[in-house]
């Protein structure tokens, strides 16, 4: 009985129902939501040196025994997601502060920022399929509500996509639940791990296999990303980088979680995911390039990120885990940090095309000097942190002889430095376009999280050997599903 | 009739709330049906006059419903129990006799208080004037 694995998720839950309470009182609800992030975050690092001492954490809920109650699972690959989601989710927050108008924060935005932590966190944790889903829901009408708080045109039209999107995927999901509910009886994902191993993975779970793939290649934007720049470019700053940050990060995880524990007896889906993969990389660059508006080019870097993680999961290799790991934690940093950037070169300048702005970096020279860092990470050039998740996952590729995709990975990641480069010469580079009398200040309160996230950054390339511990035992769950199956199983396997 | 019609609706929906520990019903399904009382009475009557008969904010009526359920789950962590834990008692009340009392129907009452203020939060947010 492990009870601190439930509060990451049933802090931000609690904290935000009370601070629905507090409505009038946007200091208080500042503090209170940024304390409770921060909380959380403390809560996941502890677990994950348990897990790293003693091994997968287990909590029954009301004692109901596996496969009979829903449960929390948490393995390093899990917990290590938890940590990095809770901790860009503080650093987000106080830019959020910054920038987010009191008219909005009025409407509940803080409330509806925790209910999106806690959606995120419970579907990193939970060992229950159905359970799953729920934490997806919470997740998902809490980014309905920020999408489209503010009620501007596009915000609302872009929701429109969004939502029918969304509730599309969740059906499928749910249809998902129900084949394999009646095909083998269970939802507890190990012990539906299990059974599928007994009855072999026929062409009926395979069929059901690809439901789940394609429900959650949906809310990862694994090739069914035509929705994803439009809804990321929408919201407001803070906003679109939690959305670009966490929310295909869960698609990811439920993909990995799949595809290592679950249906993991058929090779023909791990050549599927590799094709999806190698197409989305490409056709991610082919958009990063071919747009002009910054908010668009930064959607379609997450496009190529989620292409390049699934990579690891479609060599399915220890190596290559260890890499997508890394790759994972990087990417929700990073990403964070471009899309603040790119919001705030846009909210400076009040442009949103690259060819539109020029010299910003004389007059701000901090936002252009982390946006060169932050291109440099992304592309993966060490030491920054993108550079060791890019290697392991390369080496993983290679040992199993997929040239070809190991080929497409790394010109993606030429595409990813090309489309950001050329907003860096374009915008930053040349003649200022900004007069003395439009200078608008550059306020301490929004570089703050910059500078944060930009140390994470750094530190994440230069610490990584601090990591590896955790980062192999994440791999070594992913590789070894009898460790997960174990944890949840074991008093009543036998 | 209204008045009527809404008080059995009420009786009923309590029923089921009450019946859903070993029944059919529950906070869920009894508290669709308190907010269906509470729907029946914005159309009969206009909203001005139901707001004066219940001068609470349903959001809140909501948030309150989340805060119980969850809490019930988190004072069993206080008793050093698992998440969620439940527990009963017998208790020998003067006019009911035995009755079993347990910490599921403040769980259950969380759970239906949190319907009620979501179904009616929707139902005024449906029928408010946008221009």
């Amino acid at each position: 009985m492990n009870n601190i694995l439930v509060l990451p998720m049933i802090l931000p839950v609690l904290v935000g129902v009370m601070l629905v309470f507090l409505r009038p009182y946007i200091r208080v609800q500042r503090i209170l939501s940024v304390l409770t992030t921060i909380a959380s975050a403390a809560v996941a690092a502890y677990c994950l040196q348990h897990i790293h001492l003693n091994g997968i954490m287990r909590l029954d809920f009301g004692d109901w025994l596996p496969p009979h109650g829903i449960l929390f699972v948490g393995d390093s690959f899990a917990m290590l997601l938890v940590l990095v989601a809770c901790v860009v989710s503080s650093i987000i927050l106080l830019y959020a502060f910054a920038t987010t108008g009191i008219e909005t924060e009025v409407m509940f935005f803080y409330p509806f920022f925790l209910f999106l932590v806690a959606g995120v966190n419970g579907s990193f944790l939970t060992g229950d399929l159905f359970n799953l889903f729920v934490c997806f829901e919470v997740m998902l009408l809490a980014s309905y509500v920020l999408l489209t708080l503010g009620g501007r045109k596009t915000q609302l039209k872009e929701g429109m996509t969004y939502v029918l999107i969304n509730v599309l995927a969740s059906w499928f999901f749910l249809l998902g639940i129900a084949y394999v509910y009646g095909v083998l009886g269970t939802l507890n994902m190990a012990h539906i791990a299990v059974r599928v191993a007994e009855t072999g993975q026929g062409p009926l779970l395979t069929l059901i296999a690809i439901i789940f793939l394609i429900v959650f290649s949906l809310k990862a934007g694994l090739l069914l990303y035509f929705w994803l720049p439009g809804s990321y470019s929408a919201p407001p700053i803070a906003v679109a980088a939690l959305f670009g940050a966490l929310l295909t990060k869960v698609g990811i995880y439920a993909l990995y979680r799949m595809f290592t524990l679950i249906f993991i007896h058929d090779p023909v889906i791990y050549k599927i995911i590799g094709v999806l993969a190698g197409v989305t990389m490409i056709a991610g660059c082919l958009g990063a390039i071919a747009y002009s508006d910054i908010r668009q080019i930064v959607s379609y870097n997450v496009i190529i990120s989620v292409g390049f993680v699934l990579t690891g999961l479609a060599v399915a290799t220890n190596t290559a885990f260890q890499g997508a790991s890394y790759y994972l934690i990087h990417d929700m940093v990073s990403k964070a940090l471009l899309f603040l950037l790119a919001g705030t070169v846009v909210y400076l300048t009040g442009r949103s095309k690259f060819n539109e702005i020029s010299g910003l970096i004389r007059n701000y020279p901090l936002v252009g000097w982390l946006f060169f860092l932050t291109m440099l990470a992304i592309s993966g050039i060490p030491p920054f942190s993108g550079f060791i998740g890019k290697v392991y996952i390369g080496l993983g590729v290679i040992e199993t002889g997929s040239y070809v995709l190991l080929a497409v990975s790394f010109l993606s990641s030429i595409g990813v430095l090309y489309s950001l480069l050329r907003i860096f010469l374009n915008s930053f580079w040349g003649e200022t376009i900004i007069s003395e009398d439009d200078h608008k200040p550059f306020q301490k309160t929004i570089g703050l999280p910059l500078v944060l996230l930009a140390i994470l950054v750094v530190g994440l390339g230069i610490g990584a050997e601090l990591l590896s511990p955790y980062i192999e035992d994440a791999a070594n769950a992913l590789t070894n599903p009898e460790q997960y199956i174990r944890a949840v199983m074991g008093d009543n396997l036998e | 009739m209204t008045k009527i019609v809404f008080f059995i609706i009420l009786t009923f929906g309590v029923e089921l709330f009450l019946s859903g520990h070993n029944n059919p019903g529950g906070g869920f399904i009894g508290g669709l049906v308190l907010s269906s009382a509470f729907v029946l009475l914005y159309l009969v009557y206009d909203i001005e006059t139901v707001h004066r008969g219940t001068p609470f904010d349903f959001k809140r009526v909501a948030a309150f419903g989340v805060f119980l359920a969850v809490g019930t789950g988190m004072l069993s962590l206080l008793f050093g129990e698992s998440f969620l834990s439940q527990t009963t008692w017998l208790v020998d009340l003067p006019v009911f006799g035995e009755t079993e009392l347990g910490t599921m129907t403040i769980f259950e009452a969380g759970v239906a208080l949190t319907v009620l203020g979501v179904v009616v939060t929707i139902i005024l947010g449906i029928s408010e004037d946008v221009e």
